[in-house]
């Protein structure tokens, strides 16, 4: 048993290094010219470098606190939203076929308006990534909530529990792992919302730095910038998915 | 058969007047159950079958105050039962109700937690359950590595550590293989010499009743009528091992002589009204 995972783990590295390192190669013999991409490795260092002459560190703070900000709020309005048009069957009828073609509009196509509204700070960027998450909460919320059986609630009744505890104690902990799908999904949606709006048309962040490098063909930075979003969203959706499938196997609920 | 229960004069422990209810339907309302007049008495094994859908386990929700009658009136102890499940009453129902988020240890001592029970009475319960139950070497497993027969071991342990004086059992073992419920008749007989709590059994097995029952009421189909109470006649001492008793057949035979027509009734397709 133990042996086949680690197999798997061997496999699922060589998966990731092969390419790379292929990469690597066709880069250093000139297959892939130095306008096109630098070696891997020279990425690797050019990020060391950049990381240390601290030359991105407000753009790294400014990027990674909005993302945290608009994570936070999707997840908690998400998860309020959610249990009030759970209770609400009547306001759920009416949402739910918007919920489910949410994700086909391109919200970036308002970020105009939101600059607009909002001016030219970090607020239109924040909004961006919360209104991508914020659905995907909601509708996991939904799903998490169906999935209580009647038993549960008739349970919290014999206990003597009212409407607010047996929410608290009982709805919410047995539908946690349904609830970290959305979970999981917001801080995706937070990352990609929040640099992407930082790309189209902000000042700052490690989306306007990766724009700015690209516009004067730097790719000494470009490159290094790109794989810190690459490895950094790679890392945190890594340790969610750690936790989700803790969470399922202690619950024994199939993936 | 000896061991008779004797108390008939003293006040009954449960008892249900006239208790009626009805169901909203689409055009009118359907007639689920009674009028029902039950008496239980005090540290008595009781059982409930009938066809399905005559409305036991509407019965079992009434005494537990999880659905009002519509007419009628249920008092446990002499008092009548409000909104609230009154203290000390247990209930214990078919589906797993373990809360699958928490060890077998904190699941056995949910409810406890919420009443004024001091910390070392709550450990000294436990304990008991736990060894009662033979649950010791899972206490600190989750229910999803359990087999159903444990998790509803895990559900009557946390009724049990309230110290009930009524436990409601809603077809308990429905889910669990033919010998596992056997067995957990056995179990059940135990808790209930243990603690000498009044026990009202609903289930649509006649041997499990005829088994484990001091007395058995075998109601009609829908709505749901008692026809008859039959009494076993068993030693409190009793186990599983009566099932080779001809007696065992004997009562058994009855409770399907009554039951044969209803179910035959409750199968045909009827008309909702």
């Amino acid at each position: 048993m133990m042996r086949h995972a680690m197999r798997i783990r061997l496999y699922r590295a060589l998966a990731v290094l092969i390419p790379v390192l292929l990469l690597e190669l066709m880069c250093r013999l000139g297959v892939v010219g130095p306008l096109v991409m630098p070696p891997p490795s020279r990425m690797l260092t050019g990020l060391a470098a950049l990381l240390a002459s601290g030359a991105i560190s407000a753009a790294l703070l400014k990027t990674f606190s909005n993302v945290l900000v608009a994570f936070v709020l999707a997840a908690l309005a998400g998860i309020v939203l959610g249990a009030l048009i759970h209770r609400l069957s009547g306001v759920r009828r009416l949402l739910e076929p918007l919920l489910s073609t949410y994700y086909a509009i391109p919200i970036y196509a308002f970020y105009p308006l939101f600059i607009v509204v909002f001016g030219l700070g970090d607020a239109p960027q924040v909004l961006i990534g919360f209104m991508l998450g914020v659905v995907a909460v909601i509708v996991s919320t939904l799903n998490g909530l169906d999935s209580v059986p009647p038993v549960m609630i008739k349970t919290a009744r014999v206990c003597g529990m009212g409407p607010m505890r047996t929410a608290w104690s009982i709805t919410l902990p047995y539908a946690t792992p349904y609830l970290f799908t959305g979970v999981k999904l917001a801080v995706a949606y937070s990352f990609i919302g929040v640099i992407g709006a930082e790309f189209i048309m902000s000042q700052s962040g490690l989306g306007y730095e990766i724009r700015f490098a690209y516009d004067d063909l730097d790719n000494q930075v470009l490159y290094p910038l790109i794989l810190l979003i690459l490895l950094a969203a790679v890392l945190v959706n890594m340790t969610l998915d750690y936790w989700d499938r803790r969470l399922r196997a202690r619950r024994g609920i199939q993936a | 058969m000896g061991d008779k229960p004797t108390e008939a004069a003293a006040p009954a422990h449960v008892s249900l007047r006239g208790v009626t209810r009805f169901y909203p339907a689409e055009n009118g309302k359907l007639h689920a159950l009674g009028p029902v007049d039950l008496e239980l008495r005090k540290g008595e094994f009781f059982a409930v079958v009938g066809p399905s859908g005559c409305g036991k386990s509407t019965l079992l929700e009434m005494i537990s105050a999880l659905a009002p009658p519509t007419d009628g009136t249920v008092e446990f102890e002499g008092r009548p039962i409000g909104n609230f499940v009154p203290e000390g009453v247990g209930v214990v129902f078919q589906e797993n109700a373990c809360f699958p988020w928490l060890t077998v240890v904190d699941n056995i001592t949910f409810g406890l937690r919420r009443l004024p029970v001091a910390s070392g009475e709550v450990e000294r319960r436990l304990r008991y359950a736990l060894q009662l139950m033979g649950l010791e070497d899972f206490a600190k497993s989750y229910p999803a590595q359990l087999s159903g027969g444990m998790r509803q071991r895990v559900c009557i342990a946390r009724t049990l550590v309230t110290q009930p004086r009524l436990i409601l059992l809603d077809e308990p073992f429905g889910a669990l293989d033919q010998q596992t419920r056997l067995l957990m008749g056995d179990e059940l007989l135990r808790i209930w010499r243990a603690t000498g709590a009044t026990v009202l059994l609903i289930t649509h097995a006649l041997d499990e009743a005829a088994m484990l029952a001091d007395r058995v009421a075998v109601m009609s189909s829908r709505p749901g009528r008692i026809l008859e109470i039959i009494e076993t006649g068993w030693p409190a001492t009793r186990d599983s091992r009566i099932v080779s008793d001809p007696v065992f057949g004997a009562v058994t035979g009855r409770l399907w002589t009554l039951l044969r027509e209803q179910s035959l009734q409750a199968l045909k397709p009827h008309p909702t009204p």
